[in-house]
């Protein structure tokens, strides 16, 4: 593999600037549609577009940039879990002592974000192999986003899957229906305020096993 | 994007004006064929409805969800090595390959680096989990087509790597071997010596396999222009590996994006293949196990000395941060999308798994083909039920 | 024969019956153990039964056991009638089979003229048994495994009838015996050392008859009506127990029977050279002979059916329209012209 050798080496510092330039055209196009962007270099590329970006985002990738390859949609739910976090390893009970209960603040991720919900897509340049995560903001009172079938076919099981366990509608997507779940299921399961039923009806038999390790009574006195 | 060659665009155009005559004849009422969720050709519970006019599907559709772990939520409560454990069970043929882009991502959170010696047996054993899990398809194909013996020489052939695996990691299916930072343990004495010795068994399965399945006129006639996939589609429905190199399309991760491991120390070659029908799939298939072999003999060769854990904290508190590492596993590109708020948890892991882009193609491939080709084509594309449903 | 002639209707009938019976089950318990059980196993790199009894022997009874013990399930929506009958009537075809096949000079089931083609006649029986059971099993994957089977029997009828029209013109009659005889006593080109077994003067009839046959007893590559992989063993899908069972003996037997007709018609039947075929050894000699003919072309059945990929459907067509049938009726052409001349 001596050409991709030494296209790696050289390539480490380069990419970078090769990502800035993609930001840079993907903001030409787009203009007050780029709302954040964050660059790992060498690495990854973030860009937050505004809701009604998000499909010309895909048309602009797909046509223009050559990203013609479609890995995932996906959706994350930035609230922390009112639940704590449900753990069940001892380290954890032991490090942590008793889970806070109050509801901590939203704290978005990489590129940032202004609401609760935010969707993610990646897509991948097969050959500049470089890829890029999409992330918009979704208000809360209103879950919408278009959908991306028209430009990735791909996209439409993914949609599915991110409606069912979010419950983020895709507008203009052909079968938004249940893909996991079976057809009856209410609830969004992926949402932070979903309880993972398991961990509260039943402990975990691993904690309620574990004997008391002879000191343990001095440490927590 | 590449060009496409002509023969997948005239078998494109046949296939859409199949779609159309289909669309066109339809009177009579047809019949719905529910294939699944327990038949003998989805590899576990895939259930595909198919509507059919005499033996020629008008629509399909997969139905899944019947083996639907949950793994995304369950890893919102489970620290960082107990994952590991969970997606052990993602695509359960070729385990330890789903532990590795997790970890990396891990990895490239935290910012360590596996020592040389980690990655080298990381990529070796990540190589013969591909070849124990495509061994299996190379031997699968050919029952789905109808001839029942090859499948009982791939399941001989798979034990010898099983057993190395065991002997490495002390799972066969579920090593659960790979640490941030670096392995569990370090190889046991005598393993390199044999681990030759079976590659070379694996060449021989692969000459084998030539000439028992890929040489035969009816596996030729069965699979050739069945299920043809356009460079094009395939890349916008997110199809990967073996799959989309098959349809022409020269991008194979662990070249392209390497990323924790060492294949860029070997001498190997990426196999494409023009025509990107199931008889395409199924020769990248057989050339990739025979590179994997020679990978890992390579890397058998040239491993260095040295440690195989590198500095992490006994309790792994990965800092905050996203990161999304993509490998090229058995099955296809797989993906971990990790975003950590400096916990002991996974704030959300988005497993991006390669079965489920790549069957989300069979609603388009299936219209207008043949009952007996729609097994054709959902034994190419080689799914597996755990990477499907997560 | 002459006991036979001698015996009262009732009692050479009873004689017929439990001859036919003997036949049938034991070429079927042979076949499937010698073959299925032993050859396949070893084909496939494994062992086989080996527990039951030596070698796993009697695995086979312990097999029919476990069918006989197993609850006879009858679908709720199946037409119970046509689908209860399905299993006797391709039995049936089987038995009609065994009858015209001699397995010695004297041991016959009947002495016909028609012979062959009375073979040929019932054969097609079967085509009506597996319709039915596709038909009465009301299950989807049933009736397209009746209906593939029914298009592929039929379409494989006419090869197999046409590459036995060359044995009959070159023997000079149909009856199975008259076969073997002029098989036996024949010569090829003046030299008689070994006989004429057609197998050498009919190669191509050879040919096109063993395909035929593999595609008539439905076996790989030409499975497409029970191709487990797709439709779930097409019309036996819905049967269990007993009548699985009487598909299972059906399918084996049948494939001896049919090698058995192959070994009449290409082998010389009862005859091995080197022994005068009017010698009275042959009523011992010639059953074993037969079996072993038997065999030895069902051995070439099951390999193909377990090396070969199976065809689809318009293939397997194509094969027989477009490939056996214009070659069988050269052969005809071929044959008739060489009977003339010579």
């Amino acid at each position: 593999m001596s050409s991709a050798d030494t296209t790696e080496e050289e390539a480490v510092p380069a990419t970078d600037e090769a990502r800035e330039q993609l930001l840079a055209s993907i903001t030409a196009d787009l203009g007050e549609g780029v709302v954040g962007s964050h660059i790992r270099p060498g690495d990854d590329l973030w860009v937050r577009v505004d809701r009604d970006a998000w499909l010309d985002t895909a048309r602009l990738l797909r046509t223009k940039l050559g990203f013609h390859y479609f890995s995932f949609i996906s959706a994350i739910d930035w609230m922390p879990s009112p639940y704590g976090r449900s753990m069940d390893s001892r380290v954890d009970l032991v490090l942590e002592g008793v889970e806070a209960e109050e509801p901590q603040p939203i704290e978005q991720g990489v590129a940032g974000g202004d609401t609760r919900f935010q969707v993610f897509a990646r897509v991948n340049n097969v050959v500049t192999n470089m890829g890029v995560t999409i992330k918009v903001d979704l208000p809360d009172d209103d879950l919408r986003v278009t959908t991306w079938v028209p430009v990735y076919p791909g996209a439409n099981w993914h949609e599915r899957e991110c409606w069912e366990m979010f419950g983020i509608e895709f507008t203009g997507h052909p079968g938004l229906r249940h893909i996991y779940l079976p057809g009856a299921f209410e609830g969004n399961p992926m949402r932070k305020d979903y309880p993972l039923l398991a961990r509260h009806v039943r402990p975990w038999p691993g904690i309620v096993d574990v004997e008391a390790m002879p000191g343990d009574d001095e440490v927590k006195s | 994007m590449t060009a496409i060659s002509d023969q997948q665009q005239l078998s494109y155009i046949a296939a859409q004006a199949a779609d159309a005559r289909v669309n066109v004849e339809i009177e009579s009422e047809g019949m719905t064929l529910n294939l699944g969720p327990q038949h003998p050709a989805t590899h576990g519970t895939l259930r595909i409805v198919a509507k059919l006019d005499g033996e020629q599907v008008i629509k399909a559709d997969p139905v899944m969800g019947y083996m639907h772990r949950g793994y995304e939520k369950l890893t919102e409560v489970r620290t960082y090595p107990q994952v590991t454990t969970l997606i052990n069970r993602i695509d359960w043929l070729g385990s330890f390959a789903n532990e590795v882009p997790f970890i990396l991502a891990a990895e490239k959170l935290m910012e360590v680096e596996a020592p040389p010696r980690a990655q080298w047996i990381r990529t070796i054993l990540f190589e013969m989990s591909r070849i124990a899990n495509v061994v299996l398809f190379l031997g699968d194909m050919a029952v789905q087509v109808g001839a029942v013996t090859p499948v009982f020489f791939a399941f001989r052939d798979r034990e010898h790597i099983l057993n190395q695996m065991e002997a490495v990691t002390g799972g066969r299916f579920h090593p659960n071997f790979d640490r941030i930072g670096g392995l569990k343990d370090d190889l046991p004495a005598g393993w390199i010596d044999e681990t030759h010795q079976v590659m070379k068994k694996m060449r021989r399965f692969c000459d084998e396999m030539e000439n028992l399945v890929m040489g035969n006129e009816i596996f030729q006639a069965r699979s050739r222009g069945i299920g043809v996939i356009p460079a094009d589609v395939g890349l916008s429905y997110g199809l990967s590996g073996a799959n989309i190199r098959a349809s022409g399309v020269d991008y194979d991760l662990r070249r392209d994006n390497p990323c924790g491991m060492v294949h860029d120390q070997t001498d190997w070659k990426v196999w494409t293949h023009p025509d990107g029908d199931s008889f395409a799939r199924f020769w990248v298939r057989l050339q990739e196990v025979r590179e994997s072999t020679s990978i890992v003999d390579q890397l058998l060769r040239t491993m260095p000395s040295g440690p195989i854990m590198a500095k992490v904290p006994r309790i792994i508190k990965v800092p905050a941060g996203e990161a999304y590492v993509e490998t090229e596993n058995p099955l296809g590109a797989m993906g971990y999308y990790i975003v950590s708020k400096g916990d002991l948890v996974p704030f959300r892991v988005k497993i991006r798994s390669a079965s489920f882009s790549n069957v989300s193609i069979t609603p388009w491939l299936l219209q207008g083909v043949y009952v007996p080709d729609i097994i054709t084509i959902l034994g190419s594309l080689y799914f597996i039920l755990g990477d499907i449903d997560r | 024969m002459m006991i036979l002639s001698e015996l009262a209707y009732w009692e050479s009938t009873s004689l017929r019956v439990v001859g036919g019976l003997a036949a049938v089950l034991l070429m079927a318990g042979t076949l499937v153990y010698i073959h299925l059980f032993k050859l396949v196993s070893f084909m496939q790199s494994r062992l086989g039964p080996m527990e039951t009894g030596p070698y796993g022997s009697l695995q086979l009874l312990a097999e029919v056991g476990k069918f006989l013990q197993k609850e006879d399930i009858f679908p709720r929506k199946a037409d119970r009638f046509v689908f209860a009958a399905a299993p006797f009537v391709i039995l049936m075809s089987t038995f009609l089979l065994v009858v015209v096949v001699p397995g010695g000079p004297d041991a016959w089931f009947i002495d016909s003229d028609l012979g062959i083609y009375l073979a040929m006649a019932v054969s097609s029986v079967s085509v009506i048994g597996i319709l039915m059971a596709g038909w009465g099993s009301a299950n989807k994957y049933s009736l397209m495994g009746g209906l593939r089977a029914t298009g592929q029997l039929i379409a494989y009828e006419l090869p197999l009838i046409l590459a036995v029209v060359g044995v009959v013109i070159q023997a000079g009659t149909m009856n199975m015996q008259g076969i073997v005889l002029a098989q036996a006593d024949g010569s090829i080109f003046g030299w008689s050392g070994i006989g004429n077994p057609f197998l050498l003067t009919q190669a191509v009839g050879f040919f096109v008859f063993m395909i035929a046959m593999q595609a008539e007893l439905t076996q790989s590559p030409f499975d497409m009506p029970v191709a487990e992989s797709e439709l779930v063993t097409g019309y036996m899908t819905e049967y269990s127990g007993m009548r699985f069972l009487m598909f299972f003996i059906g399918e084996f037997a049948t494939a001896g029977v049919f090698s058995a007709i192959a070994a009449v018609l290409f082998l010389g039947g009862w005859y091995v050279p080197g022994i005068d075929s009017a010698s009275n050894a042959f009523n011992v000699i010639g059953p074993l002979v037969m079996l072993g003919k038997v065999v030895f072309l069902s051995f070439l059945v099951f390999w193909f059916r377990f090396t070969f990929p199976r065809f689809r459907e318009d293939q397997l067509q194509k094969l027989a329209w477009k490939f056996l049938i214009p070659i069988a009726l050269v052969n005809i052409v071929a044959t008739g012209i060489l009977k003339v001349a010579f």
